[in-house]
């Protein structure tokens, strides 16, 4: 089935773009993350030009979103106050990622410097979750004991109280991390959730039952925030990639919300684990590794 | 393009002037689609670019010149980056403008070009990924350079199904009718693309001819372009309204169940 794709300017076969929504659609419902940290290299590596497929990316996440968000909350899943903190932070951040990226575009090295991103990022976040999970698994109890925020989190002033998380921090601490993600999600055309999750259970402390969904809120209204600063200042979004991206990614999230809900949250977040140090060992190899295309060409 | 046109009527005007005229030989070319149109299903499209080649006084010409026809895309400027490792890292190191970047290039003969005509007929003509004219600018670039960033981009293109050369690509049957086949891949750019035409001898273009194509976006595809330039804002409600909605429909379907 080809489809021509008016703003990419190229015809690609839609049964494979259906097919890798389908594919994040399952990860954003499973473990609330945007998915796009795979949408994004797929799409690229398929030859859709890569701001075309970051924005697209981005729009598809706030679709996989909408559904996740929505079966999350009827079960009491999502913790509202937190979430508009964090999707202040997260508009405010998709802003200042937007002019880094310009910056870094004209400086020709924003490759680079996703490359290394996302190294580090899901390198380090996925060690984390990995070791984290097999400990609970090895040692099955007290892990309701051992929830707790960060010790710098309390340094921060201001508290207030967050009753679905079971918390009472400084609202700045959420804020500060609803920037981070957003920074990220405008520079790697990602929703920022891979970040996201672990960060509210490590850092936070969120309890785990909203984690998921209060991270898919943040991820709805900031990919909605992205795919808006993309249509006006890159004109990359491609309605009808991103319609059939979302045609997969819906369905997919609805199926992972049920295997979620079914699943045991450790060997859930071990999975993830495993994935994420998965795009991370590939990032890194393709940053050492030596390059199909030496040259790379981008309008003036 | 400029420059070029003027280039070539100069070596025209040279060679009819310093020597006994050879017999200029009547072009007559033409392309099998002058429009190309973008739209839903478009996988690309072959273009046959064909015509007739005669002497003046109409008799069949095929066997005395050689046939050179060049298709070439709009022409934008662009920066080309080169990447090398840097402490074990594959690194954007060196980059460089360049003025004139056809976004299509294809090139047909009857024969390698090297054997119809010397380097700097190639260079006036463009004839050839090796002869492309790409307007290296900013600064002083020496020449080692400027030739591997445009062999470097020629590459790059090939790859990617927009440049490409056939140097036994043209065809002539009964000594009066020439043609080859080009072939556009789906991610062709819109503009207007130029067919140019040669007829050559001994080293000597001794006609040209130019044929248009236009490439452009039709019906929902254009719609869609356009709206996401004109209107951006309405565009990106647009696009998320579209991923709210069929996200909620997602939902309620699957909670029916």
């Amino acid at each position: 089935m080809d489809v021509y794709l008016p703003i990419a300017n190229l015809s690609v076969n839609g049964l494979v773009i259906v097919g890798l929504g389908m594919i994040t659609g399952l990860l954003s419902g499973m473990f609330g993350v945007g998915g796009g940290f795979l949408t994004t290299p797929l799409l690229i590596f398929y030859g859709i030009p890569p701001t075309v497929a970051a924005a697209s990316a981005a729009t598809q996440v706030t679709g996989a979103s909408v559904s996740g968000v929505i079966a999350h909350g009827k079960r009491g899943g999502v913790d509202y106050q937190m979430g508009g903190v964090l999707v202040a932070g997260g508009i405010l951040g998709a802003g200042l990622g937007s002019a880094l990226f310009n910056l870094l575009q004209k400086l020709g090295q924003i490759d680079t410097v996703i490359n290394i991103l996302y190294v580090v990022m899901l390198g380090s976040i996925g060690g984390l979750m990995a070791k984290e999970s097999i400990q609970t698994m090895r040692g099955a109890a007290g892990e309701a004991a051992k929830r707790r925020h960060h010790p710098l989190v309390s340094t921060l002033p201001l508290r207030w109280r967050f009753y679905r998380s079971g918390l009472y921090i400084s609202p700045l601490a959420p804020l500060l991390l609803g920037i981070f993600t957003g920074i990220l999600t405008m520079l790697m055309g990602i929703g920022g959730g891979f970040v996201l999750v672990p960060a509210m259970l490590y850092i936070l402390g969120m309890s785990a039952g909203v984690v998921v969904g209060t991270s898919l809120f943040q991820i709805l209204f900031v990919t909605m925030a992205t795919t808006m600063i993309h249509a006006l200042t890159t004109h990359a979004v491609d309605v009808v990639l991103a319609a059939l991206l979302l045609l997969g990614s819906v369905t997919g999230a609805q199926l992972g919300t049920l295997f979620a809900a079914k699943a045991s949250p450790v060997k859930l977040r071990l999975a993830l684990a495993v994935i994420v140090l998965g795009v991370a060992a590939r990032m890194a190899l393709g940053l050492t590794w030596h390059p199909d295309e030496i040259f790379t060409v981008t309008p003036l | 393009m400029i420059r070029r046109c003027l280039l070539a009527a100069l070596a025209l005007v040279a060679l009819t002037g310093a020597r006994a005229p050879a017999p200029r030989p009547i072009l007559v070319p033409d392309v099998s689609q002058h429009e190309v149109l973008l739209r839903q299903g478009f996988t690309g499209a072959d273009l046959l670019l064909y015509g007739a080649i005669m002497t003046p006084e109409g008799h069949r010409a095929g066997r005395d010149y050689d046939i050179v026809v060049v298709l070439e895309g709009p022409t934008s400027p662009m920066v080309l980056r080169e990447k090398s490792k840097v402490a074990g890292m594959w690194v954007n190191t060196d980059s460089t403008t360049l003025r004139s970047v056809p976004s299509f290039y294809a090139m047909a003969s009857t024969r390698p070009i090297s054997k119809i005509v010397d380097e700097r007929t190639a260079a006036i003509y463009e004839m050839g990924l090796d002869s492309l004219q790409l307007s290296p600018g900013g600064g002083a670039v020496d020449p080692a350079t400027q030739k591997r960033f445009s062999s470097g981009l020629a590459d790059l293109m090939v790859r990617r199904g927009l440049y490409g050369q056939n140097e036994h690509g043209v065809t002539i049957t009964d000594q009066v009718l020439y043609r080859a086949r080009i072939s556009l891949p789906s991610s062709v750019q819109t503009g207007t693309y130029t067919a140019e035409t040669f007829a050559i001898s001994q080293g000597r273009v001794l006609a040209s001819a130019v044929s248009r194509v236009e490439v452009r976006k039709e019906g929902m595809e254009k719609a869609v372009a356009d709206f996401s330039h004109r209107n951006a804002f309405a565009y990106g409600l647009l696009a998320v309204g579209l991923s709210v909605l069929m996200g909620w429909l997602a939902g309620r379907l699957f909670v029916r169940r």
